[in-house]
């Protein structure tokens, strides 16, 4: 058995990878080509960062994230704040599962449903509507919320509900209970949440592809639209280059968590 | 605490690189003061972008309009990949309005039929329109010239790998059923050039709106698809270049394009015919910009655009300053490929092989749905071995056996304890 | 205490406002769409019509069947052996495992068909040993290697977390009862696990039989499931009605199976829905 499992893990993981360590590769391919390695350049990136379109579709991708998974977090935390002051059985499951149902549902699913409301939004007069950041706003704060109301919500739950009552005793109001006690104690949450959506939104294809338009394009979209035409190569350096920046911001969430973890160690 | 202010740090951190980033590309376009936008929308591939030391032709149109007109122009440029998409796109109303398309001739006729477009009045308005080649105005589409103005032509024909297609092959359509090349062939991925390829191999018109005719065409297709390696647009162009696919029927101008990265290929037009078009730039009736939009039109007739784009995009051009630049012909000759000049106009000179040639007609309402149906039964239609679903009704038995059997452990378990209780 | 309430009251109301505007009148949409005709007219007939793709959904059915039981075959014992390992190794692998998870989809699709074509890596290592090209790219085997490769990661995840969380104490009872390793990975482990299992499958199932990135690059566009259809109808055409309609259908049927898979899962609403 020991043996077995020394064998198989580094397989299955070696398999998991190699696509991706072998796209890393050849983004340095001085040839241009994937099927055979002429000698290391870093042209392609050079390239890549001339190319407008992938640099706009970045800006877009990356303002898009911010703003979204902001909005996400803004109305996820009330939201779960809400949801966990509820009385009623009933409403809250109601609100629960409404809100896992773009989770639930398939992606695509998702982006036809959002797409066929714009179509009927864009044809209304008077509302300032258009294909574009608007409705990728919207659509990715909505599949972005259900994640945030889990990760937030259980600290909520979590919580000591005397830490409230003993600061409405001592003189807070309501309001001010809430800034001073309860949202400090669901912050890793709200974060984690934040984290989330913003990682969601940056890989976002499928519902992005129902609801955008050709004039907001995001690094998906730039990559698909890349591999239906004629490919750039500079294509396969921008893969590499999003390999890293997520390589990077998991080990530095990792790396904080753990660093934290160790500190509240030592104090206990 | 501490990991909570780290975390918020982090995310912070990220933020405000974010939020520069964001902020520095917005900075840029903020010097132009308040833009005008132009909406294009062409063709994958289909101009000079800056690419490979080529001239960025959108860049120098804003660059014109800044010092000429005085305007604050950006050029908002997409591309679609096949005529019906962009048909789809601009009727739905989904996408942005566009200021200037690029259909082909077909479509360029039905979106006359349905009033989709603006009478620009080439003749009138725009001034390097002169310098079209008799030949390519007045067409069936557009005979007042009124609506249109050619922006390049060219024929289809087949793009085939030397090293795997037999010499002896060639020459008609027949390669593209070829079995001896199965799982090496390419067939166009949209209804009107894919039933095409079938209906010039049976010699019937392309514009035939005889019901048999388009069956026929179907079942030709069909038969077909077992020994496909893909339905593709543009794909085609990485597919031939890195000899993944040995045959491709495609456009003569893109195959310049694949033989510059891989010399291995070559191309021939069928002998039984093929098709013709001219791809032509308007303006749709809702668009937001008509003016610059024919100041657009004007400006990639103008010689040094016109030849910069025949030269990067290899398609052959209306445009007769083109035709005469003597430069044009030295490049296309020593840089693309001996016999470009001969490939793209000489078909057009062969008297004989004219007359085989067909432009696509905007074909009538019932045609056209028959011929979406059958390319939607052609979609359908998978030629998957029935081992796929005996894999999967085995799972499925399999998966029931196990419930069963779970099911019978616990009755048996069950019935364990309860004669352990009794006792 | 009047204020108390209402803050606690309305906290929950833009989300409220949001999930019905942008959840629950989007899927109003879908199920007008299906039961209109083009004229915008009441009708039954995207329903009807829809027996023309019965075989489209037959199809993705068996793919994501197929992918879905190879994902698992493959899943459930790396999960496994992961959780025997010592408790630092798990951690670096369960961050090695959830790192491909936040890699772009269409990029890793695409660098498996860049390096599988004919032209490709793959084969040109296989021609310079001496064998012949293989075609992969276009035939049903490829598509479902794309849908095991894409997702395995999300079966093994729930698997795997479900397994960590077993009590080290449930292995030694049952080699204390007599056990020995195989014995007690089926006799404790899978029963034990079940909860995860299920929660990978649906992870599994559901984007399988909804993608069509994977078929359009992989199948080469010859192999039409229900997404390349789902797609084609809302990208290539004016009218969304047949698109709703399967749209509907699908919906419906994920819907059905989650439940039933939720069934036969013995675990509590907690154990599933493990994201990240």
């Amino acid at each position: 058995m020991k043996v077995l499992s020394r064998i198989y893990i580094p397989l299955i993981f070696i398999l998991l990878y190699l696509p991706i360590i072998i796209v890393i590769l050849f983004s340095f391919n001085d040839a241009g080509s994937m099927s055979h390695f002429d000698g290391f350049s870093l042209k392609w990136y050079a390239e890549l960062f001339e190319d407008e379109t992938a640099l706009k579709a970045l800006g877009n991708s990356l303002s898009l994230a911010v703003i979204s998974s902001l909005l996400a977090t803004l109305i996820g935390t009330f939201a779960a704040f809400g949801i966990n002051k509820m009385r009623s059985r009933w409403l809250k499951t109601t609100i629960r599962s409404v809100t896992n149902v773009p989770m639930m549902n398939p992606d695509i699913v998702t982006g036809v449903s959002m797409m066929l409301l714009f179509v009927a939004a864009v044809s209304i007069p008077f509302l300032p509507i258009k294909f574009g950041q608007v409705t990728m706003i919207i659509a990715h704060t909505t599949f972005s919320l259900p994640y945030v109301i889990l990760s937030v919500l259980p600290r909520f739950q979590q919580m000591d509900k005397y830490q409230t009552e003993a600061a409405l005793d001592l003189g807070c109001t309501p309001a001010k209970a809430f800034f001073k006690v309860e949202l400090p104690a669901v912050i890793p949450g709200i974060v984690s949440g934040l984290m989330l959506g913003f990682t969601l939104s940056l890989d976002d294809f499928v519902i992005s592809h129902f609801v955008s338009s050709p004039d907001f394009q995001t690094l998906p979209l730039y990559i698909y639209n890349q591999t239906a035409h004629d490919v750039k190569y500079s294509m396969y350096a921008l893969c590499a280059l999003m390999v890293f920046v997520i390589l990077l911001l998991l080990f530095a969430v990792n790396f904080a968590g753990s660093l934290g973890r160790g500190k509240k160690a030592k104090k206990a | 605490m501490k990991k909570i202010i780290l975390l918020a740090l982090v995310l912070l951190m990220i933020c405000a690189l974010l939020l520069s980033s964001c902020g520095s590309s917005e900075e840029g376009e903020e010097d132009l003061g308040d833009a005008i936008t132009l909406y294009v929308y062409n063709w994958g591939e289909y101009i000079s972008d800056g690419y490979d030391d080529s001239l960025d032709v959108n860049a120098e149109f804003e660059k014109y309009c800044r010092e000429v007109l005085h305007k604050n122009v950006r050029v908002n440029y997409s591309t679609y990949s096949s005529n019906e998409d962009l048909y789809a796109k601009v009727s739905s109303g989904v996408t942005p309005t566009y200021d200037v398309i690029i259909p082909s001739d077909y479509m360029a006729a039905r979106m006359i039929a349905e009033d989709m477009l603006e009478p620009i009045n080439p003749k009138e308005n725009i001034e390097n329109y002169q310098f079209i080649d008799e030949n390519f105005r007045g067409m069936y589409y557009d005979p007042d010239e009124m609506y249109t103005v050619p922006y390049t032509f060219g024929t289809v024909g087949v793009i085939y790998n030397t090293t795997i297609v037999d010499e002896d092959d060639i020459g008609s359509w027949d390669l593209l059923w070829n079995e001896k090349y199965s799982g090496n062939i390419i067939q166009f991925n949209n209804p009107r050039d894919a039933f095409g390829t079938a209906q010039y191999f049976l010699k019937y018109s392309v514009n035939s709106e005889n019901e048999d005719e388009w069956r026929e065409a179907l079942d030709l297709l069909i038969e077909q698809k077992p020994i496909l390696q893909c339905y593709a647009m543009d794909e085609v162009f990485n597919k031939m270049k890195g000899s993944s696919a040995a045959i491709a029927p495609y456009y003569a101008g893109d195959y310049f394009t694949m033989y510059d990265d891989n010399e291995d290929l070559a191309f021939y037009h069928p002998e039984e015919g093929t098709n013709v078009f001219v791809d032509v730039m308007c303006v749709p009736k809702n668009a937001g910009h008509k003016d610059l939009a024919i100041e657009y039109i004007n400006f990639m007739q103008s010689e040094e655009i016109a030849v910069a784009n025949a030269e990067y995009i290899c398609y052959a051009s209306p445009n007769t300053l083109v035709r005469e630049s003597e430069d044009y012909i030295e490049y296309m000759t020593e840089e693309i490929h001996e016999d470009a000049i001969d490939i793209l106009y000489g078909v057009l000179d062969d008297e004989e092989y004219v007359d085989k040639m067909q432009y696509f007609h905007d074909l009538p309402t019932e045609t056209l749905s028959l011929m979406n149906d059958l390319w939607e039964e052609l979609k359908l239609k998978s030629n998957i071995s029935t081992s796929i679903y005996v894999i999967c009704i085995v799972i499925v038995v399999l998966i029931v056996a196990l419930f069963v059997i779970r099911f019978i452990i616990k009755k048996r378990r069950q019935k364990f304890f309860d004669l352990y209780k009794m006792n | 205490m009047k204020k108390k309430s209402f803050i606690e009251g309305f906290a929950a109301v833009p989300h409220v406002v949001w999930m019905f505007l942008f959840v629950l009148l989007p899927l109003v949409f879908v199920v007008y769409f299906t039961f209109t005709g083009a004229d915008g007219k009441f009708s039954f007939d995207n329903i009807t019509n829809l027996s023309r793709y019965l075989h489209i959904f037959l199809l993705s059915i068996c793919f994501a069947l197929i992918a879905t039981t190879l994902c698992l075959l493959i899943g459930y014992p790396l999960a496994y052996f992961m959780s025997r390992m010592k408790p630092k190794t798990q951690k670096i692998l369960v961050v090695l495992l959830m790192l491909p998870m936040w890699i772009s989809l269409l990029i890793r699709t695409y660098s498996l068909m860049a390096i599988l074509d004919n032209g490709g890596l793959f084969n040109t290592l296989l021609e310079s040993i001496g064998i012949t090209r293989v075609h992969i790219v276009g035939t049903p085997g490829a598509v479902i290697l794309g849908m095991v490769y894409d997702f395995l990661p999300y079966m093994v995840l729930p698997i795997y977390t479900s397994l960590s969380k077993l009590d080290n104490r449930y292995y030694e009872a049952a080699s204390d009862l007599g056990c020995n390793g195989a014995k007690s990975l089926f006799r404790v482990a899978i029963p034990l696990s079940l909860p995860g299992v299920v929660s990978g499958i649906t992870m599994v199932f559901v984007p399988s039989i909804s993608t069509f990135y994977i078929s359009q690059k992989l199948g080469g566009g010859l192999f039409d499931l229900i997404g390349d259809t789902i797609e084609r109808e809302f990208q290539n055409k004016s009218t969304y009605n047949i698109g709703a309609a399967i749209s509907l259908v699908m919906m419906v049927l994920i819907i059905i199976s989650v439940a039933v898979m939720n069934r036969f899962s013995e675990g509590d609403e907690n154990e599933r829905g493990i994201i990240v």
